[in-house]
C-alpha cells in the first residue's frame, strides 16, 4: 500500500500534476505519524500509510494555512473521513475541486491516540467513527490507494459516544447542566479545536473579535460555556465528526458529544448528513419552507 | 448608590416578589411594530419584558441569547415574522432553521428550554404579543430565577 502511495506521489510530481504532497511520515523516532509535506520527487519514500495515521490532514487545504497553500497545488493523502472535511470545504466554496488531487487511502480504521498504539489494530483502540464508518471505500478520490474493503456499518450508529448521548438526554436538565460546567471547567481557551479543526477556517475567529468582546477570552465558567457552544454552533450542520477537536484536546473535554448530538439534531430536522456530496448546500445556508418545529408559538 | 442598587435586587430575588428580567429579540418589521401596536393601544402587559430590536430575526446569533442569560437575563424570548412574512424574504426560514439547531443544543447543555421562548407575531397581533408577555412572565416567574448562570463564579 505505502509502495503504491510512493509510486503515485512520484508520479503527481514528476509530472507536475501536483506541486506538494501533503501525507503524513514517521518522526524521527518512528513512534509517531506526522503531518509531511513532500515537494521533491526524490523524497517520497518519506511517506507512510498506516492505523497512526490519525490526523485529518484536510485542515492544510483551508486559508488558515497560508504557507502551505504558496507552495503550489497540493495532492493530499486523505482517508474517507477526511474526504467528507475536503467535501465540506468544496461545497463551501472554500477549495476548488480542480484544485486538489485526493489520493484516497481505503482504510481499516485508524487508533483513537496515537499513544495507545502497541503494533496492532484492536477494536479496543479505535474510536467510534471508524466503528461506524460507512467510507472505508473513500468516496471522492482522484486516485484510490489500497484494496475493497467489504465492511458494512452498523445500521444504528452504535459506540460509547452515542451511549453517552443518549445517557444524558435521559437525564434532567439539571443533571445535565452540573456535567457539562463540570466539562468546560476544564477548559483552558487553548482553542486546540479550533486549531485542529479544517473547518473553522474563519481567519478572524468570534472569540478574537472585542469589540465588543462576544466571549470571554479569560478561562473563566461564563468564557468556557459560551466558547463551546458557540464552537458547536458555528459547526452544526458542518461537522462531519472527525473527532480532531476531542483527540487535540488537552483538557479532554467531551467535544464530541455535542458535536455528534449536533448531527443527530441536523439528521433528524432537515434529514442532511455532511461531507457526503460536494454539490449539496450544507443545511444552515439553505432552508425550506416545509420545516418544521414544535416549538415556535 | 449602585451597591445599594445589588443589594436591593439580591433582597428581591430571594423573596416571594422576584420579578424575572426577560429579554426580548425581535424583528423590526413585525413583532416591534405588534409592540408598538399594544402600546398605542394602551394595552397594559407586564413590564418585565426588555426589548431589542433587530433588523430581521435572521439576524439574531445564537451568541446573543448565549449573552443575554451571561448577563442576567432569566427568560429570552425571540420572535419575529410568520413564514413567508419576511420583510426580507427569507430571513425567518434561515432563522428557524438555526433555532432548530440551537434549541436542541441548549437542551442537551441542560438549559431549561422553558426559559428561552420563540414565537411568530405580527405586526396587527398585538394582542397574541400581550398574551405572551403576560404568559411568559408568569411562566418564568414561577419557575424563579436562572441561578445556573447566575451562579457561575467570577
Amino acid at each position: 500500500m505505502e509502495k503504491a502511495l510512493r509510486e503515485k506521489a512520484r508520479e503527481l510530481l514528476t509530472t507536475g500534476e501536483a506541486n506538494v504532497i501533503i501525507g503524513y511520515e514517521w518522526n524521527r523516532r518512528k513512534t509517531r505519524a506526522t503531518p509531511a509535506f513532500i515537494t521533491k520527487a526524490d523524497e517520497v519514500d518519506r511517506l507512510i500509510f498506516n492505523p497512526l495515521c490519525v490526523n485529518n490532514l484536510s485542515i492544510y487545504l483551508t486559508r488558515k494555512n497560508k504557507d502551505i497553500l504558496r507552495m503550489g497545488k497540493p495532492a493530499i493523502v486523505a482517508k474517507g473521513c477526511d474526504i467528507k472535511n475536503i467535501v465540506v470545504l468544496i461545497s463551501e466554496g472554500q477549495v476548488k475541486r480542480e484544485d486538489v488531487v485526493i489520493i484516497g487511502m481505503s482504510c481499516n480504521g485508524v487508533v483513537y491516540k496515537q499513544g495507545l498504539w502497541k503494533g496492532e489494530l484492536r477494536p479496543e483502540i479505535m474510536p467510534v467513527k471508524c466503528h461506524n464508518c460507512d467510507v472505508r471505500n473513500p468516496h471522492l478520490t482522484d486516485f484510490v490507494i489500497g484494496d475493497h474493503i467489504d465492511f458494512t456499518p452498523p445500521e444504528t450508529p452504535r459506540g460509547m459516544v452515542f451511549d453517552k448521548i443518549a445517557a444524558l438526554d435521559a437525564k434532567t436538565p439539571g443533571e445535565r447542566w452540573s456535567f457539562w460546567l463540570e466539562e468546560f471547567s476544564r477548559c483552558i481557551k487553548c482553542y486546540a479545536c479550533r486549531q485542529a479543526c479544517s473547518l473553522c477556517y474563519c481567519e478572524r475567529c468570534i472569540t478574537e473579535k472585542n469589540v465588543p468582546q462576544w466571549i470571554e477570552t479569560s478561562a473563566h465558567q461564563r468564557g468556557n460555556i459560551a466558547w463551546n457552544l458557540v464552537r458547536a454552533m458555528h459547526l452544526a450542520g458542518r461537522c462531519t465528526f472527525c473527532g480532531e477537536c476531542e483527540r487535540s484536546c488537552p483538557a479532554n473535554i467531551k467535544l464530541n458529544l455535542v458535536n455528534q448530538k449536533l448531527v443527530l439534531t441536523v439528521k433528524d430536522a432537515f434529514d442532511f448528513k455532511s461531507g457526503y456530496d460536494e454539490k449539496i448546500h450544507p443545511p444552515m445556508i439553505v432552508f425550506s419552507p416545509d420545516d418544521t418545529e414544535n416549538f415556535i408559538k | 448608590m449602585s451597591q445599594e442598587n445589588t443589594e436591593e435586587t439580591q433582597a428581591t430575588e430571594t423573596t416571594e416578589t422576584f420579578e424575572p428580567k426577560i429579554m426580548a429579540f425581535v424583528c423590526n418589521w413585525c413583532t416591534y411594530a405588534g409592540a408598538d401596536l399594544a402600546g398605542t393601544s394602551r394595552m397594559e402587559y407586564r413590564p418585565n419584558v426588555r426589548i431589542i430590536k433587530l433588523p430581521c430575526t435572521g439576524r439574531i446569533d445564537p451568541l446573543f441569547i448565549i449573552k443575554a442569560f451571561e448577563n442576567g437575563a432569566d427568560g429570552v424570548l425571540v420572535s419575529g415574522c410568520h413564514p413567508g412574512d419576511c420583510h426580507y424574504t427569507a430571513g425567518n426560514y434561515h432563522a428557524k432553521r438555526r433555532w432548530i439547531a440551537f434549541r436542541s443544543l441548549m437542551e442537551f447543555t441542560g438549559i431549561d428550554t422553558r426559559r428561552l421562548q420563540f414565537s411568530w407575531i405580527s405586526a396587527s397581533e398585538a394582542l397574541k404579543w400581550v398574551d405572551l408577555i403576560n404568559n411568559v412572565t408568569d411562566e418564568i416567574k414561577a419557575l424563579g430565577p436562572f441561578m445556573d448562570f447566575k451562579n457561575l463564579k467570577g
